[in-house]
């Protein structure tokens, strides 16, 4: 009975001896949503269609990574660069370019499906929302910020 | 039968005292302690149970039925849903059920870097069900330490794969990704750090009083009856029985290295316990054998651009942290599987809920439930 009690305790005390020492090692958690969070740079987000040295949309409307989607969730309308309407470097460029990110899963493989590296995952994630129409991304969201001094089109 | 006769089937044998105070309770779905959106109705002799029936189903999401219209490839991140505590082993079975169907072999580099990522993914799965387990039965510290340890894992996987818990990190054939710069350093920090962290739980728990009263002698099975329901992982081996799949019937390139596979006597919940302990410590020492001699040269095996299995059926289990984890793929030789069937361990598991928890308290019924391991997903598919 005694030895059993003192067990107990012993076993209490060792318990929070632990709790104690773990007191003061340095914090670990971080302070998301008052400050960014950590990503590595993998991290597999919100896409970011991106665009060539000279401004131009790397895509060239191929639709190999809508036939990759397992969640069919790309949606690619296709149309001919003209002399005076250049979008991107080749014949063709993505008139109409969706992602439906109530169905994409995040799963890469239109990231390793594109042959001209145009569409890439970025490190975004904040996409909660309250209606699922919001959801479906356009290519005006998608696309990445024109570079500084590109020439004019 | 109707759904209701179904449910509330009684069970001849048992017989309250002049049948007068039998109550029939829900527990679930909706219930922080199921693990998820398991229902169980349980029948009650004032708080001993005399019979219990699970009501499953409210997450099926048909993944079976998605197979057979995904191409091979492209159902490969799907099954990252199914066991989403342990998508690394979800895939590795899958990748290698294809893999022998196709007679591929991975080559040895990317063999490697599956067993240390399956291999952390294990301890992270039994530290998610340490953490949790404890929560349940009224340990509120160690569910912290557990996650501390789990984030190192998932910064890891974050950092091979780009994902933390649905990572898809394999690929039929292979990987996609080679390991980045420092990622054996990293590995090895983990895995020296982490055995002074298992000492650390077992500081906070095994020795426990309260920890012993809730888990010795609570939801014992026997051996005979593991077997006859088809248990497999720590349930089974926490009932004396020393069967790993990984030792059992060799895969990937396990028989590279040495571990040993823990068992307990008694079959009840503190044996389990025990069990998945020292599972983290083999882990950690599979994860050091493997890291000290990843080898060299690719880590995509020569398959053709459209996978199209030749005619035939195959089965390919692996041990997963919750027990066996098989896929049986039927190939006609299209793109598509003809028929994919998962043995998933949790729902076959989860059939032995009610000779384990019979004669218990209702309070016992978390503790069980917890001991089990078992992830819905994997349950309802
Ligand atoms: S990440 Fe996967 S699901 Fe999402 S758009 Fe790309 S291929 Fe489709
Ligand atoms: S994003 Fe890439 S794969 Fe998709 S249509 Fe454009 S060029 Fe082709």
């Amino acid at each position: 009975m005694i030895s059993d009690t003192l067990n107990t305790a012993g076993a209490i005390a060792k318990g929070m001896a632990t709790t104690l020492k773990e007191l003061f090692q340095p914090t670990i958690t971080e302070d998301y949503p008052f400050e960014p969070p950590n990503f590595e740079g993998r991290f597999r987000g919100v896409h970011v269609l991106q665009r060539d040295a000279n401004g131009l949309e790397k895509c060239v409307a191929c639709f190999l990574c809508a036939a990759a989607c397992p969640s069919n969730c790309i949606y690619i309308e296709a149309t001919e660069n003209t002399g005076d309407n250049r979008v991107s470097a080749g014949d063709r460029y993505a008139k109409v370019y969706n992602i439906d990110y109530n169905r994409c899963i995040f799963c890469g493989y239109c990231v390793e499906a594109c042959p001209t590296d145009a569409i890439t995952h970025g490190h975004d994630f904040e996409i909660a929302s309250y209606e699922t129409g919001t959801l479906v991304y356009r290519k005006e969201q998608l696309l990445a910020k024109e570079p500084q001094g590109a020439p004019a089109k | 039968m109707t759904e209701a006769e179904t449910v509330y089937r009684p069970h001849p044998e048992d017989h309250t005292f002049l049948d007068s105070n039998e109550i029939v309770i829900n527990m679930g779905p909706q219930h922080p302690s199921t693990h998820g959106v398991l229902r169980v109705v349980l029948r009650l002799d004032g708080e001993k149970i005399i019979g219990s029936e699970c009501v499953i189903g409210y997450l099926h999401r048909g993944v079976e039925k998605i197979a057979e219209n995904r191409t091979y490839v492209q159902f490969n991140p799907y099954v990252d849903r199914m066991d989403y505590a342990a998508a690394v082993s979800n895939s590795l079975g899958y990748c290698e059920a294809i893999e022998k169907i196709m007679s591929v072999v991975a080559p040895p580099r990317a063999q490697y870097v599956r067993v240390i990522l399956t291999e952390l993914n294990r301890i992270a799965s039994h530290l998610l069900w340490l953490g949790t387990h404890a929560l349940d039965i009224g340990a509120l510290t160690p569910l912290f330490y557990c996650f501390r340890e789990r984030e190192e894992i998932l910064k890891i996987f974050e950092n091979y794969c780009g994902a933390r818990l649905t990572t898809h990190s394999f690929r039929i054939g292979g990987l996609q990704y080679e390991t980045y710069d420092g990622f054996e350093k990293q590995v090895n920090v983990f895995c020296d750090d982490f055995l002074h962290k298992v000492d650390e739980y077992e500081t906070l728990l095994t020795g426990n009083r309260i920890w012993l009263q809730r888990t010795k002698g609570i939801g014992v099975i026997s051996a005979e009856d593991c077997i006859q329901y088809g248990v497999t992982g720590p349930v089974l081996r926490g009932s004396g029985v020393k069967w790993d799949i990984r030792k059992a019937m060799p895969y990937c390139c396990y028989p590279d290295f040495e571990f040993d596979i823990p068992t307990g006597q008694n079959g009840d919940t503190f044996d389990r316990y025990i069990v998945r302990m020292e599972e983290m410590r083999q882990a950690v020492r599979i994860i050091k054998q493997a890291v000290a001699k990843i080898p060299d040269g690719p880590i995509m095996a020569k398959i053709p651009k459209v996978i199209k299995p030749p005619v035939g059926e195959i089965y390919h289990s692996i041990e997963a942290p919750k027990g066996e984890l098989g896929y049986l793929v039927v190939s006609d030789n299209s793109t598509q599987p003809y028929r994919v069937r998962v043995r998933p361990p949790s729902f076959v598991n989860l059939s032995a809920l009610d000779i384990m928890i019979r004669g218990h308290l209702v309070a016992d019924v978390v503790a069980v439930i917890g001991t089990i391991d078992i992830v819905l997903g994997e349950v309802d598919r």
